[in-house]
C-alpha cells in the first residue's frame, strides 16, 4: 500500500450497540471510493467481525475503548486497524482456526476470523495478552 | 428489541415462523435469541421456521444464533429450518458447513 490518501481514525466504548456505529463510520469512509455494493459489505462485515472480538473476547466482562483507523491510498487500497486494549490472545494461529471459540456458551460460532479472512485480501493479527490485540484488514478495490 | 432487528412470530398448524428483520449481529441476536427460545417455550411447535428474507446485514454472530436454534431443537425433537436467506449470508452460512446439517429452504414458508 502506497502512501495513504486519506485517513479516518475514531474511538469508541466497548459497547454491544457500537457495532452498527462503527459499521456505519467504515461505510461512510469506504463510500468515498466509489465501491461496489459486495466490496462495502465485505468491509463492513469484516469490520463487524473484529470489532465484535474486541467486545467479546478483549473486553470480555469489562469496559474499554475500541480504536479504528481507516487509511486508503491513490491505488484504491484501503488498511483497516481495529485495536483494543483488552486481555489479548494467548494462541493467536488457535484463535483464528475455524469454528474455535473460547465463549461457546454465548453461542459463539468461532467463525469470526474466517469471514474476515474471506472477505478482505489479508488480515494480520498482532495480539499481546494482557495488553491488547491489533486486528489489521487490507482490501484492494476494483478499478473503476 | 433493538431497533437495529426485529422479529415477528406466527404459528400455524404447529410450524412457528420466526421473521426477522433488520441487522443480525452480536448486539442483536442476544435478544432474537431469547425472543425465539421464549416463542419455542409458549408455542411447542412441531417445526421451527426462521425466516431471514428481511434481513440487512448478518455477520458471524447470526451463524451461532442459528446454530444454538438447530441444538436447541434438534434435542427437543422440533424440525428446523430456515428460509429466504439472502446470498451473503449463504455464503457465510456454507463456510461454517452449516447446509449439510440444516434445512435451507429458498421462500418464506407462508408463500
Amino acid at each position: 500500500m502506497s502512501k495513504a490518501k486519506n485517513i479516518l481514525k475514531f474511538e469508541f466504548m466497548s459497547f454491544s450497540k457500537n457495532e452498527s456505529l462503527a459499521r456505519s463510520l467504515v461505510s461512510c469512509f469506504v463510500t468515498q471510493l466509489d465501491p461496489t455494493i459486495s466490496e462495502l459489505a465485505d468491509i463492513k462485515c469484516a469490520v463487524s467481525e473484529a470489532v465484535t472480538n474486541c467486545i467479546v473476547h478483549g473486553y470480555r466482562d469489562s469496559i474499554g475503548k475500541i480504536y479504528i483507523t481507516l487509511s486508503a491510498d491513490n491505488e484504491r487500497n484501503i488498511k483497516i486497524e481495529i485495536r483494543d486494549r483488552g486481555c489479548g490472545i494467548e494462541d493467536i494461529e488457535k484463535a483464528m482456526e475455524p469454528l474455535y471459540t473460547t465463549d461457546g456458551e454465548n453461542e459463539r460460532s468461532g467463525m469470526g476470523f474466517t469471514v474476515m479472512e474471506s472477505f478482505t485480501d489479508k488480515v494480520s493479527v498482532r495480539s499481546s495478552p494482557g495488553r491488547g490485540t491489533k486486528v489489521t484488514l487490507l482490501k484492494k478495490l476494483a478499478a473503476l | 428489541m433493538s431497533d437495529m432487528a426485529t422479529i415477528k412470530f406466527e404459528n400455524t398448524d404447529g410450524m412457528l415462523l420466526a421473521s426477522i428483520s433488520g441487522e443480525i449481529d452480536h448486539h442483536t441476536s442476544k435478544n432474537l435469541r431469547t425472543a425465539i427460545d421464549n416463542a419455542l417455550k409458549e408455542h411447542s411447535p412441531d417445526k421451527l421456521c426462521i425466516d431471514l428474507s428481511g434481513i440487512t446485514f448478518m455477520d458471524s454472530s447470526g451463524l451461532g444464533l442459528i446454530m444454538g436454534r438447530y441444538r436447541i431443537t434438534e434435542n427437543a425433537d422440533i424440525r428446523f429450518c430456515v428460509s429466504g436467506t439472502p446470498p451473503r449470508a449463504m455464503t457465510m452460512f456454507k463456510m461454517a458447513g452449516l447446509e449439510r446439517i440444516i434445512d435451507f429452504e429458498e421462500k418464506r414458508k407462508d408463500e
